[in-house]
């Protein structure tokens, strides 16, 4: 097919050799891999970081083995908590969901043998990982990891080692491993995007594409739009420790008796351009897994994904009216009461596309046929989370009652439940559903079960208190709650300790699932058709695991939309993307008789073993 | 061939999950209605409207809530698989634009519902009588600063002039010294670093929030008032506290390690209390 | 088998809904490669025009954070003194400017199949990009002998910021250059002219970036 460009562009052959088929693999199903593992490493790694946290919370004293003076101290709780949030939000959140998930099924989603730049896929895949070396690496220096939370603001992270523990390289390492990372997103965000719109295979209208490319598809554009300008953040800010320019640092500060040499910067221009990032970032986080949501939630209740096209307008609204609000992380910064006013009814106005998604969900499961599979299960706990964490937001978004939250552990929870969770089982859902086609085993479903009741349950037990710690006004990023009467301590603490061992057993039951990963890898009940879920998309028309150029070399071609279940009359309950009109006919015959032939086997099967005892 | 096999055990799923969601409202909706954990007491008339915003917030999240949360939990066992056939339905356009409108009317109530009492604090000039305190961040302790009897702060001393000084030896000269030269200096009194804020009640004060080095945030719960203290900018805030009484001020932004230790006290006094403390300081000044 | 005789429902059912592009296939991505007369080639390089397209766009997102930086820490403080630019830049505009004019006379020549013609005044476009570099460190040489450093006042540390990083991305169309100019594309998934056209658009929007910055810096002082 000349006209038809995915695939025809590369002379597609499969590398040889270990180094290139699975290390510098161009290969997008092999970085997409090599995206989830990243990110399966960083979020242990940052669950580590939050159970030290917590242990520190709840119980200061504790001993613990590798500490210097056997129990952790405050400054380096705050290096715990900056390299939390980082490791989280940058090689978690912006990693698996979209990196991860989307380069191994946006392709084969949209029907192209591969991702329209593989090359680039490749770099920034390694550039992510080199960027996660450095930033991990601030662990390691003297004067240890940065001290200034994820968002870093100067001055305190613009002067260097006289503004404290944690400022000196330590902070520069961050810095620098940021803007690497802001690199490696970039090439993955244009990747994607010139990847959707010119390898749509034929057929795949943008109003046919599955929701999951179109969460994939604007959060890429968030990506091209935001990073950039945290890279010239990142920048400013380095020129500024380094090399002693004044774009945030002010004049006259006065740190450690020391009179610092800056001139009149204005370290509201970081907050600026940080949160012209920030805010659309934490919709990069979320954008994934609303997609997966939504394709999980109409396969398992076998119904079209009601309101397709609200849900698309919804995520271009989300998307767009993302980069109108990020002043609401300032409203006590000292910026412009008026414009504060204006970002707060803009902020809320997000909530309505918001609200459409989350109408949409529960009126996709209104009169449906739910089936409760480990990846459904975590789809529904997603929109669960997705409502009690939006919801606080709204109270964050007026400046009037922001003044009392903000920096405080309301944050801490709205962040949590609707970022920290509703995101990550996003990627619980995805990663069960997809699981089969990836690697051809299922995960468990009954340990997956086990571990979904465990950490559905835990983090609201985890989340939900913090709301009540951020009512009595308690301070984020607080090592220890001296500043507060004994009155307010003796109340916090037996909700600290409920925290802290809520934390324990949710993090022990990660535990079950890693050890679910690992051992499905190995023993899995094996996958044996091409589509155990009766799934309509593309990536369940092809073999299991995909060969190298996904299709084969046949391009696909795409009859209706991609979620076609429950259609009257049909003698099943799906109708797959690929199948052409005239051929659906012969399409679910073939299924029947498949059946037959399994059962006929099965039959003789026991016929045989009948006779063999007789 | 329409064979309609229900998925095993899914009954015991849904009725799990959907208990659980129950639960979840039910705790969630007896904790904030118990108010077992709550606001301090407001301490200004501002407070008292942040309480109603919150208060008018929380009734309409709460609600959508409850409703959603339920609704969920409902459609997760109602509609589980028990060999039904699902409804192929696409959407329907009027509920769309139903909730999408009546989301929308509540959102945008709400936030210009919200506006009068920020316009109290950040629009509206204070009173042309309100006490001006001038109130410093340092990593990691506040101090404070009163004009005096004629009303105005003095100047501080120019970086210049700091750094001309220790280049002379002394080494503790600071632009956040007072610069002698100013006579309106003269006066001022200054409640060095880990000193109390101490305000007169129904007086309207008038903060001037500065930091000296990194930027720190001034808090009171009980003023339900928050503004950082950024360093190169000056920011003003203004309230009327209406109860005596000592509150906590516990720093609000990361500022550093001690972070967490810095904090002082917000000591409100009667007139007339205030007053004798006052003469205390100005005595203790003049010496 | 009930199957057989519930056959004949499913042409009905499977008719398309309408939703997308109909029932008969549409092209998602293609539907102006049929068309146009350059043919095959043409749509397998488009994906490398969108890619550039994107590029300049976050590139673009870039400059602007660091020009709304400007304009945001020009109105604060009180540290600011312009920078008096060194005429030596608007020489450099100048050779920048006349690089664009002989990368499209290369094009033209590569067009009309004169390769030696198209070497030669891709190699002029190529030396008169490093010109540019060159004239640019001329520039920054003049400005610290007049005392202005990178850290001295905020404009001057905009001007070596500015000057800087848009550099870096000139250097790499320079690369871009050398390798269209160099490389073979027997086996290359797209043809020279191509490559050429690409390089070419990426190389005017430097041209174009540059003189917008040369303007904000002269302009916004
Ligand atoms: C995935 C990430 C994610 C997402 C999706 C959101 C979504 C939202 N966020 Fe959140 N936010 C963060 C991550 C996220 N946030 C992070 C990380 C921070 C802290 C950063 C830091 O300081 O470290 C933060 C902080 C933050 C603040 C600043 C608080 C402060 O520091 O003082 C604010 C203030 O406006 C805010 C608001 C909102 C709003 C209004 C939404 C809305 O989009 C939510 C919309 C959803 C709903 C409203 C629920 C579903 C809707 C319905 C059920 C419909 C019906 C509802 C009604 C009619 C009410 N967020
Ligand atoms: C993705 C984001 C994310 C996640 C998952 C978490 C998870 C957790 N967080 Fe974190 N947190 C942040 C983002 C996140 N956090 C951020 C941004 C901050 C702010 C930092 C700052 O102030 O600058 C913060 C701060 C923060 C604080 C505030 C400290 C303070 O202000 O003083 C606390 C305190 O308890 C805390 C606790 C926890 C705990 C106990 C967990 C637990 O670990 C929860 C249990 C975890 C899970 C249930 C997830 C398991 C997931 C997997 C196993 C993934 C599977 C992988 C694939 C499918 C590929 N976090
Ligand atoms: Cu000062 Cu925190
Ligand atoms: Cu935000």
């Amino acid at each position: 097919m000349v006209t038809h460009d995915s695939g025809a562009g590369h002379a597609h052959q499969a590398p040889t050799g270990f180094l290139w088929k699975y290390i510098f693999s161009k290969d997008h199903k092999v970085i997409g891999i090599q995206y989830i593992l990243l990110a399966l490493f960083s979020v242990f790694l940052g669950m580590a970081l939050s159970i030290l946290m917590r242990i520190h919370l709840a119980w200061p004293a504790l001993k613990l083995p590798f500490f210097e003076n056997g129990a952790i101290s405050p400054e380096q709780y705050l290096a715990l908590l900056t390299m939390h949030g980082s490791i989280m939000v940058f090689m978690v959140l912006t990693t698996a969901p979209q990196s991860g998930f989307g380069n191994y099924f946006l392709p084969i989603q949209i029907g192209a043998a591969d991702m329209a730049f593989p090359t680039l896929n490749m770099l920034s895949f390694w550039t992510t990982f080199v960027s996660l070396c450095v930033v991990t690496a601030a662990f390691f220096v003297p004067e240890g990891a940065p001290i200034g939370g994820w968002t870093a603001y100067p001055p305190l992270s613009g002067i260097g080692k006289v503004a404290g523990p944690g400022q000196g390289p330590g902070m520069t390492l961050w810095i620098v491993g940021v803007a690497i990372f802001c690199g490696a997103s970039l090439m993955g965000a244009l990747n994607f995007i010139t990847t959707v719109i010119d390898l749509r295979a034929k057929g795949m209208s943008l109003l046919r594409m599955p929701l999951t490319v179109w969460a994939w598809f604007i959060t890429a554009i968030l990506g091209l739009l935001a990073f950039g300008v945290l890279l010239a953040a990142c920048i400013l800010l380095l020129l500024d420790r380094s090399l002693g320019t004044s774009f945030f640092v002010p004049v006259g500060l006065v740190v450690s008796d020391t009179i610092i040499n800056h001139k009149g910067g204005s370290p509201l221009l970081w907050q600026h351009l940080f949160w012209f990032f920030g805010h659309p970032e934490v919709y990069i986080a979320i954008l994934p897994g609303m997609g997966v949501a939504s394709h999980l939630l109409s396969t398992f209740a076998r119904k079209p994904v009601f309101g397709y096209r609200a849900m698309v307008y919804a995520l271009c609204g989300i998307g767009f009216l993302g980069f109108c609000v990020w002043g609401h992380h300032m409203f006590v910064s000292g910026m412009s009461p008026y414009s504060a006013f204006a970002f707060s009814l803009l902020t809320m106005s997000i909530g309505v596309p918001s609200a459409i998604k989350t109408f949409n969900w529960i009126g996709t499961l209104w009169d449906s046929k739910i089936q409760f599979t480990t990846a459904m299960l975590f789809a529904l706990g997603f929109v669960s989370l997705f409502v009690t964490g939006g919801l606080s937001g709204l109270f964050l978004a007026q400046p009037t009652i922001d003044l009392y939250f903000h920096d405080g552990y309301f944050v801490v929870a709205h962040f949590h439940l609707i970022m920290g969770v509703a995101a990550i089982f996003g990627m619980f859902g995805a990663l069960f559903f997809w699981f089969p086609k990836m690697f051809g085993k299922f995960l468990n479903e009954g340990l997956g079960k086990i571990h979904f009741w465990f950490t559905f349950i835990g983090v609201y037990a985890i989340f939900m208190p913090m709301h009540w710690l951020g009512l009595l006004g308690i301070n984020r990023r607080y090592s220890a709650f001296e500043a507060y009467s004994p009155s307010v301590r003796a109340q916090i603490a037996p909700i600290q300790t409920f925290i802290t061992v809520a934390a324990v057993i949710t993090i022990a039951a990660q535990l079950l699932f890693l050890y679910n990963f690992v051992w499905s890898l190995w023993k899995g009940k094996k996958c044996a058709g091409d589509n155990p879920w009766n799934a309509t998309t593309l990536e369940w028309s092809i073999p299991t695991p995909p060969p190298f150029d996904n299709f084969a070399g046949d391009e696909p071609v795409v009859y209706r939309g991609a979620y076609e279940f429950s259609v009257p009359d049909a003698p099943e309950d799906y109708a797959p993307q690929h199948v052409a009109p005239a051929e659906l006919g012969k399409y679910y015959l073939d299924l029947a008789a498949d059946r037959l032939k399994g059962f006929t086997s099965k039959v003789a099967e026991s016929r045989a073993k009948l006779s063999e005892k007789n | 061939m329409l064979r309609r096999r229900a998925c095993a055990g899914s009954t015991a799923v849904a009725l799990i999950l959907s208990l659980l969601l129950v639960l979840l409202v039910a705790i969630t909706v007896y904790l904030f209605v118990a108010k077992a954990y709550w606001f301090p007491v407001s301490i200004t008339e501002f407070g008292d409207k942040v309480d109603i915003q919150f208060h008018r917030t929380l009734i309409i999240a709460g609600i959508v809530f409850v409703l959603s949360q339920l609704g969920l939990a409902y459609a997760i066992f109602r509609f589980r698989d028990r060999g039904q056939k699902a409804k192929y339905v696409e959407g329907n356009n009027t509920m769309e634009a139903v909730w999408t409108i009546a989301t929308l009317v509540m959102f945008v109530g709400l936030g210009i519902l919200a506006r009068s009492a920020w316009a109290d604090v950040h629009f509206r000039d204070p009173a042309p009588g309100a006490m001006k305190i001038e109130v410093i961040g340092q990593q990691f302790q506040w101090s404070f600063r009163f004009p005096g009897a004629d009303g105005v702060f003095g100047r501080y001393k120019t970086v210049e002039k700091a750094l001309a000084e220790r280049a002379h030896g002394d080494q503790s000269a600071s632009p956040w010294q007072l610069d002698a030269t100013d006579a309106a200096g003269k006066d001022d009194i200054v409640l060095g670093a880990g000193s109390e804020l101490v305000i007169p009640v129904n007086r309207e004060v008038e903060l001037w929030i500065r930091s000296q080095d990194v930027t720190h945030s001034f808090f009171v719960r009980e003023l339900r008032l928050k503004q950082d203290a950024v360093p190169g900018l000056l920011i003003k805030v203004h309230f009327t506290a209406t109860q005596t009484g000592t509150y906590e001020m516990p720093c609000a932004e990361l500022c550093g390690l001690g972070h967490y230790r810095m904090h002082t006290n917000l000591k409100i006094l009667p007139q007339d209390q205030f007053d004798k403390w006052m003469a205390e300081e100005v005595a203790a000044n003049a010496q | 088998m009930p199957g057989a005789t519930a056959a004949g429902d499913i042409e009905i059912l499977a008719v398309d809904d309408g939703r997308g592009g109909g029932d008969v296939p549409r092209a998602g991505g293609d539907d102006d490669g049929a068309s146009g007369g350059r043919g095959a080639s043409r749509i397998l390089s488009r994906r490398y025009f969108t890619g550039m397209g994107l590029g300049i766009v976050a590139i673009l997102m870039f400059f602007m954070a660091l020009v709304s930086a400007y304009i945001v820490r020009k109105g604060t403080g009180m540290d600011w003194m312009p920078v008096a630019l060194p005429p030596v830049l608007f020489i450099n505009t100048a050779i920048l400017l006349a690089s664009s004019l002989t990368l499209e006379l290369a094009r033209r020549r590569l067009g009309l199949g004169d390769r030696s013609g198209f070497q030669t005044y891709w190699q002029v476009t190529t030396g008169l990009g490093l010109l540019f570099l060159a004239g640019q460190l001329i520039a920054w040489r003049q400005l610290v002998a007049a005392g202005a450093y990178f850290s001295s006042n905020p404009a001057s540390s905009f001007f070596y910021t500015f000057t800087a990083t848009h550099g870096v991305h000139l250097l790499g169309g320079i690369v871009a250059l050398v390798v269209v100019a160099a490389r073979s594309f027997d086996r290359a998934k797209v043809t020279r002219a191509t490559a050429a056209e690409l390089t070419s658009v990426y190389w005017h929007f430097m041209d174009g970036l540059w003189v917008f910055l040369l303007a904000l810096l002269y302009l916004g002082r």
